[in-house]
């Protein structure tokens, strides 16, 4: 009846994970009960659940990236304190079986569940308003994509109390991921988890191309579009490339461990390299999908608040298609050690230092715009010159790897994860932070504290320098990655100054819900009530903050790069005239389709993972009744008639006038 | 200039410009969508091409493919692709009718290839030539299997269609559904193509 699902399955035996449980039990229990008294439900369903608005999906999306970056920062600390105790034979106080859960869900969690949402959900929330259209092209899909994203988390948290998680590292190299090694449900949870949200991800990869390509305001060419959206299409290309090598890889690896076949087994004729090649041809696109959107959000916060227009506009768009392409012939670095041969490492070693050609590109597009500009120093700005000096660092230790003979020296070794956090840290996460606090105020009508913002960056640059930098030098010693514990007792002191990099990074990451706290409260002081609290150059400032659901009464009308800015530096300025005449606009309606057919998403995701097959088959036919009802439902759109879009441009001239 | 920006209230506001024309808008993101799925055939075809002679002493491809049978597999499929085209010439014609009985028709034609697909993986499945036996045989099922997965979704989804078109006729909703169903299943026969030449008459040469 429950496949290999029994009361077994929960490690009541581990007092960490059931103690955690509980937390998260009381911590559930406490907001289902503050929603139920508040009697929010309706609410939640009506304006967040069903929504299709994008922006509420980019928050939705943002929101549960914020959540689960709490959760893979646990992780994260657990192994720092593991590593700082765990030498000269002490075992710390994670057995090896839990310590292996522990750094696969840590990468699974920071990559798929933390960048991966940050980064879809600031295009969600902004590309549209750049670009001056409405809606996404596909607003239904947009919604179930971000709900299959959810059934993933879903999933990985699951895991935590109801069985285990995968032991095997975040891209679960065969064939350890094999049934042989790998008899327990922890790799299942990994495929289905990875699976469902790899779905969602290629749909939302899909609707933003055709978004981009399709909705541009009227004037808006390519070459007059916003960095950022520039960025954005070149992510969704990456994304239309590469994840269904991802969706296909694991589903090879599913039929080895469900059917018995023989991909990338021992015996039989499977290739484990062949495993190790196409996990990278996705993954290594994937390190740019997550890295080019954090180059936009930078581009924007620099010309913003220097008041230049960014240097080299056309080269920065070029240097970002440079990248997209050639991040398709760099995968094998990743495993030089594999034995390709000299030449073949060659080439890819050549290639990888070539990418360093257009990032350099930027950096110094970046370096210009500040050069003699008048430079305010807010916290996004605080957040880009950190990337600026970190992501340089990372760049070169990133070039020092792509050298085929230094890298089978590093290989493995703590090198490598101290070159990836600095990228990844000092790139994504301080572009999603700067992003973050620049685009706050149109998503919610009020700016973020500065004060609590700058204290939050201070503490994560900090404590990423002293929480990596003893990485480098361990691993010329001979650190390995990986490691529950070791030997050489001379390695704990620079071991224990990276716990107490991780602690203070663990202070940014509450002054961070500080930030949120504080500016909530003070949220009537913070008022945007322009829409433009920054002074901005893009189409997302001309609308009001947050903008109505269908963004713009009437569509703008661009003719040049950062025409807003361009409007507002005309003579007599850029008024917000409120339009004589209003027209009723086309809107799509909200849809329980969505979170319906992930709803039965998870149920047969979970089935899968525990050979629970009625549920499988329950499952399966579930999303597809629902989606049936999609499909003949002739009701999907309406018109926001005049008078309501004229009542709320009349409320917001009111505002505008009151400030003035 | 400032003014006039926010103000677009000229004529183009009034003819549905600002809805974008979204049946269009389907029919390229669903190009889109055939680019993505062809990634996942081209990673089948380059698993397959890695393995393909990998048969750990099992049966190889000279010994387990039958081309006339296949052949006859291919021409089904390619006049099923044919027969769309007539289905959507008839939609341009606006008559519902021929394009009920071109679907009708490509939907039987596309059920024989699955019906012969079913019969032959079961027949070397019975022979001991399946999928678990070596890992060139896990490639050939997995990539032409994938493909006649995409088959069976095509019928159902020219089954939905007969039902929607006889339902509700030839509007602004079917008719960009057709057009991408007819993408797809043009596809699907140019990915055929490619599984016939590279697995089936390299294989059995």
């Amino acid at each position: 009846m429950f496949g290999k699902l029994s009361l077994d399955s929960i490690p009541y035996h581990e007092p960490i994970i059931m103690v955690t449980a509980a937390a998260i039990g009381i911590v559930g229990a406490l907001v289902f009960g503050l929603i139920t008294y508040y009697r929010k439900w309706g609410y939640l369903w009506t304006e967040w659940v069903t929504s299709i608005d994008h922006k509420k999906i980019g928050v939705m999306y943002f929101l549960v990236a914020l959540v689960m970056l709490v959760r893979g920062f646990a992780d994260a600390i657990m192994m720092r304190t593991q590593q700082a105790i765990a030498a000269g034979g002490a075992e710390g106080y994670l057995p090896p079986h839990h310590y292996d859960q522990i750094f696969t869900a840590h990468g699974v969690i920071m990559i798929f569940f933390v960048a991966m949402p940050m980064v879809i959900g600031l295009m969600n929330l902004v590309v549209p308003l750049q670009i001056g259209a409405r809606d996404v092209a596909f607003p239904f899909m947009n919604n179930l994509s971000f709900w299959l994203f959810a059934v993933g988390m879903i999933l990985v948290n699951m895991s935590l109390v109801i069985g285990e998680f995968a032991k095997t590292g975040w891209l679960a190299y065969a064939p350890l991921s094999e049934l042989q090694y790998s008899p327990d449900v922890g790799v299942d949870y990994w495929i289905w988890a990875l699976q469902l949200s790899g779905i969602g991800t290629t749909l939302t990869g899909i609707n933003f191309f055709v978004t981009i390509l399709k909705m541009r305001t009227k004037g808006m060419t390519l070459f007059r579009m916003p960095i950022f959206t520039w960025t954005a299409l070149c992510t969704n290309v990456l994304i239309i490339l590469s994840f269904p090598i991802l969706t296909a890889t694991i589903a090879l690896l599913t039929l080895d461990r469900y059917l018995g076949m023989h991909f990338f087994t021992n015996d039989m004729g499977g290739s484990q390299m062949m495993y190790v090649n196409l996990i990278w041809a996705w993954g290594h696109p994937e390190v740019y999908i997550l890295i080019l959107p954090a180059f936009g959000v930078f581009s924007e916060v620099i010309a913003t608040f220097t008041k230049k227009r960014l240097f080299g506009y056309k080269t920065m768009v070029w240097a970002t298609a440079a990248i997209t392409v050639l991040s398709f012939i760099v995968w094998l670095h990743h495993f030089f050690t594999m034995g390709a041969g000299a030449n073949v490492n060659a080439f890819f070693g050549i290639m990888t230092m070539i990418i360093a050609i257009p990032t350099g590109v930027k950096i110094f597009n970046w370096l210009f715009t500040m050069y003699r500009g008048r430079i305010q120093f807010t916290t996004p700005v605080l957040w880009t010159i950190g990337f600026i000096i970190t992501f340089t660092l990372g760049g070169m230790t990133g070039v020092m790897l792509a050298v085929p003979g230094a890298n089978f020296v590093l290989h493995n070794s703590l090198f490598v994860i101290a070159h990836f956090h600095n990228v990844i840290i000092g790139g994504v996460v301080f572009g999603m932070m700067a992003g973050f606090t620049y685009w706050f105020p149109k998503a919610f009508g009020f700016t973020l504290s500065e004060k609590w913002g700058k204290r939050s960056f201070w503490c994560w640059l900090v404590g990423f320098y002293m929480a990596f930098m003893p990485l480098y030098a361990l691993s010329f010693f001979g650190a390995m990655r990986r490691m529950q514990s070791y030997e050489q007792t001379e390695w704990q002191p620079l071991m224990i100054v990276a716990w107490v990099g991780a602690v203070i990074i663990a202070a940014g990451i509450a002054c961070m819900v500080i930030q949120l706290i504080v500016s909530i409260r003070d949220r009537e002081n913070n008022r945007d009530l322009t829409g433009d609290p920054w002074d901005g150059r893009t189409l997302e400032w001309s609308t009001s903050s947050p903008p109505p659901n269908y963004n713009f009464a009437y569509l703008p009308k661009v003719d040049s790069i950062d025409s807003y800015w361009e409007m507002k530096q005309q003579p007599g300025g850029f008024k917000r005239e409120l339009a004589t005449k209003f027209e009723d606009v086309h809107m799509p309606k909200n849809t329980a389709e969505g979170p319906i057919m992930s709803l039965f998403a998870l149920f047969f995701g979970f089935a899968l993972i525990w050979h629970i097959w009625w549920l499988v088959g329950l499952g399966a036919i579930g999303m597809f009744v629902t989606f049936m009802f999609r499909i003949f439902n002739n009701d999907t759109d309406y018109h926001v008639s005049a008078a309501e879009v004229e009542k709320t441009e009349r409320e917001y001239h009111k505002r505008l006038e009151m400030q003035a | 200039m400032a003014t006039d920006t926010l103000k677009q209230h000229d004529a183009h506001a009034h003819d549905g410009h600002e809805h974008h024309d979204a049946g269009a808008m389907k029919v390229f993101g669903f190009w889109i969508y055939l680019m993505s799925d062809l990634v996942i055939f081209g990673t089948l075809f380059a698993t397959f091409g890695v393995l393909a002679t990998a048969t750990a002493g099992g049966p190889t491809s000279q010994e387990i493919f039958e081309l006339p049978f296949v052949l006859v597999e291919t021409f089904l499929l390619l006049i099923s692709s044919f027969t769309f085209g007539l289905a959507v010439l008839a939609q341009n014609a606006g008559d519902r009718g021929a394009v009920l009985k071109w679907l009708a028709v490509t939907f039987l034609l596309g059920f024989g290839f699955v019906s012969m697909e079913v019969y032959e993986f079961h027949h070397l499945i019975a022979e001991g030539a399946g999928p678990d036996r070596s890992a060139f045989l896990s490639a050939f099922f997995t990539l032409v299997g994938t493909h006649g997965l995409h088959v069976t979704f095509g019928l159902i989804w020219i089954a939905i269609m007969f039902f929607q078109i006889s339902k509700r006729g030839l509007d602004s909703v079917t008719k960009p559904r057709m057009l991408c169903l007819s993408l797809f299943w043009h596809f699907l026969d140019i990915v055929w193509i490619c599984v016939f030449s590279f697995v089936y008459l390299i294989g059995a040469m």
